[in-house]
């Protein structure tokens, strides 16, 4: 891999059962890049993403993570504790269900500090003040710092986790459909948010979507996939607007115009 | 500042059988500095195709196109995304028909973000561009097409980019602004700005253009020569 890259993956190869969900992939990630892994479903661009993270084990193939003193890591060799502190601080995970990823108990801003909080950072005032800074980041009333998110709207739901996600300042966060689930009068303003957040804090970012005109507006770099295969990468703009693969001027022709 | 060789380009519709669209073929020109270089030719030639492979929108089947790029030259053609990308943040400026952002950012911020976060600046050049302050805290989405249009061209030109591509950046403009584009053109030339654009505006080519550059259709070179050995097999 190059000196400089965050993350690097070679021959990734896994099966489930007699579905190849991945066959031979390579992905490289620079920091503070945005890659988008688009498919239809079933191409393996989750399976990708987890495998990445190291949520799940590859058959074959390495994934590398470079981390901030310069040192390489297996992310599959890396004993659990390890990979799960590095989940709590230096990555993170943005899921398409928030409810998947937030604890429904605890009110919102608690949502917020308890990942400042398994970082070992214990100041409650200090905790309190940032949580609340991230809220109003993310566009949520700072008056509802003190409620259950069980009281709010998807959208808000989904500003939350990102809230929750980024507040630790992670290097790289992995995103599976993060528009996906909401009403798509939501969902210009949280592309919005992501896009203006991702650039302020340089962050890199591996994201899943099977939506193009999100890959468009997000990504530098852009990875097509079709059963379990990268069949054509590049350029975003360019893939989108000049695609040579079959199955990607199949994706792009398929898409309807507004 | 560009210097193009031999560039070639066909589209293959896979969706279509694999029918291969030849458009361009053996293509070579160069801008220097304070140049202004005019594609001319029918609709249909390959004009916007060109422009857009100068800029890597497209890709080159074969040749290279080379852009003078942070003191050195930069193969378009050949070089890796993240090049091009650095390329486009510092040394391309591209300006096309349309404008394409997300649906809630102001007009003022869109061109501020490409000038590099000078509001200032952005505000008096959406004003040259009569984009009246009312309307600088919009999304351009709701606006007129000459008024997304005058942002496209703000945002184009507010980097002041050693190397720019125009597709036809009057299209949709009265007169009154039409002119007002063909004076920032002119400014962009006296500062050395390379430019390459397409000006179906006859008006507005001859008075930005230092040379023109003809875009031959390819099926209608194939469609005369071949008539041509038809006829000339009648005549035998």
């Amino acid at each position: 891999m190059a000196d400089d890259t965050l993350l690097a993956a070679r021959g990734l190869s896994l099966a489930f059962g007699r579905v190849q969900a991945l066959a031979g992939v390579d992905a490289d990630l620079w920091p503070g890049e945005v890659l988008a892994i688009v498919g239809e479903s079933g191409s393996g661009k989750t399976t990708l993403l987890d495998v990445l993270s190291g949520r799940l084990r590859p058959d074959a193939g390495v994934a590398w993570y470079r981390d901030p003193d310069g040192a390489l890591h297996d992310v599959h060799a890396m004993p659990q504790p390890k990979l799960r502190a590095l989940h709590r601080s230096d990555w993170g995970f943005v899921r398409q269900n928030p409810r998947d990823a937030l604890r429904l108990g605890v009110t919102a801003g608690g949502n917020v500090g308890e990942r400042l909080m398994a970082q070992g950072n214990r100041h409650y005032g200090g905790i309190r003040d940032v949580a609340e800074n991230w809220l109003h980041r993310v566009e949520i009333d700072t008056a509802r710092m003190d409620d259950l998110p069980r009281t709010f709207s998807g959208g808000m739901l989904q500003r939350l986790q990102i809230a929750r996600t980024l507040v630790t300042h992670p290097r790289l966060v992995f995103m599976d459909e993060p528009i996906g689930g909401l009403d798509v009068s939501v969902q210009a303003r949280l592309l919005d948010l992501i896009r203006t957040l991702v650039a302020q804090l340089g962050i890199a970012v591996v994201l899943v979507t099977h939506d193009l005109s999100v890959a468009r507006l997000l990504a530098h770099r852009i990875m097509v996939m079709q059963r379990g295969r990268v069949v054509e990468s590049g350029l975003t703009d360019q893939v989108l607007d000049d695609p040579h693969h079959p199955y990607t001027q199949l994706l792009v022709s398929s898409v309807l115009q507004a | 500042m560009l210097r193009v060789a031999a560039v070639a380009k066909t589209f293959v519709l896979h969706l279509q059988g694999g029918v291969p669209i030849p458009v361009l073929e053996d293509v070579s020109f160069s801008v220097a500095a304070g140049e202004c270089l005019a594609l001319s030719g029918p609709s249909g030639a390959g004009k916007s195709t060109l422009l857009r492979m100068l800029y890597g929108n497209y890709r080159a089947d074969s040749g290279h196109i080379r852009v003078w790029h942070d003191g050195d030259w930069l193969d378009i053609a050949a070089a890796d995304p993240r090049a091009v990308l650095a390329a486009r943040a510092r040394t391309l400026g591209y300006v096309s028909q349309f404008l394409r952002v997300v649906p809630r950012v102001a007009a003022l911020d869109i061109v501020a973000e490409a000038g590099g976060g000078d509001r200032d600046a952005a505000a008096k050049l959406l004003h040259r561009l009569n984009i009246p302050p009312r309307l600088h805290g919009l999304p351009p989405a709701t606006f007129s097409g000459g008024e997304q249009q005058r942002v496209n061209l703000a945002r184009g030109f507010i980097a002041r980019r050693p190397v720019l591509l125009l597709d036809e950046p009057t299209a949709s403009l009265d007169a009154e602004n039409r002119d007002i584009v063909i004076g920032m053109i002119h400014e962009a030339k006296a500062r050395g700005a390379a430019i390459v654009g397409i000006f179906h505006d006859a008006a507005v080519r001859d008075a930005v253009a230092t040379r023109l550059y003809p875009v031959t259709p390819l099926q209608d070179a194939y469609d005369r020569d071949h008539s041509d050995q038809c006829h000339a097999g009648a005549a035998a």
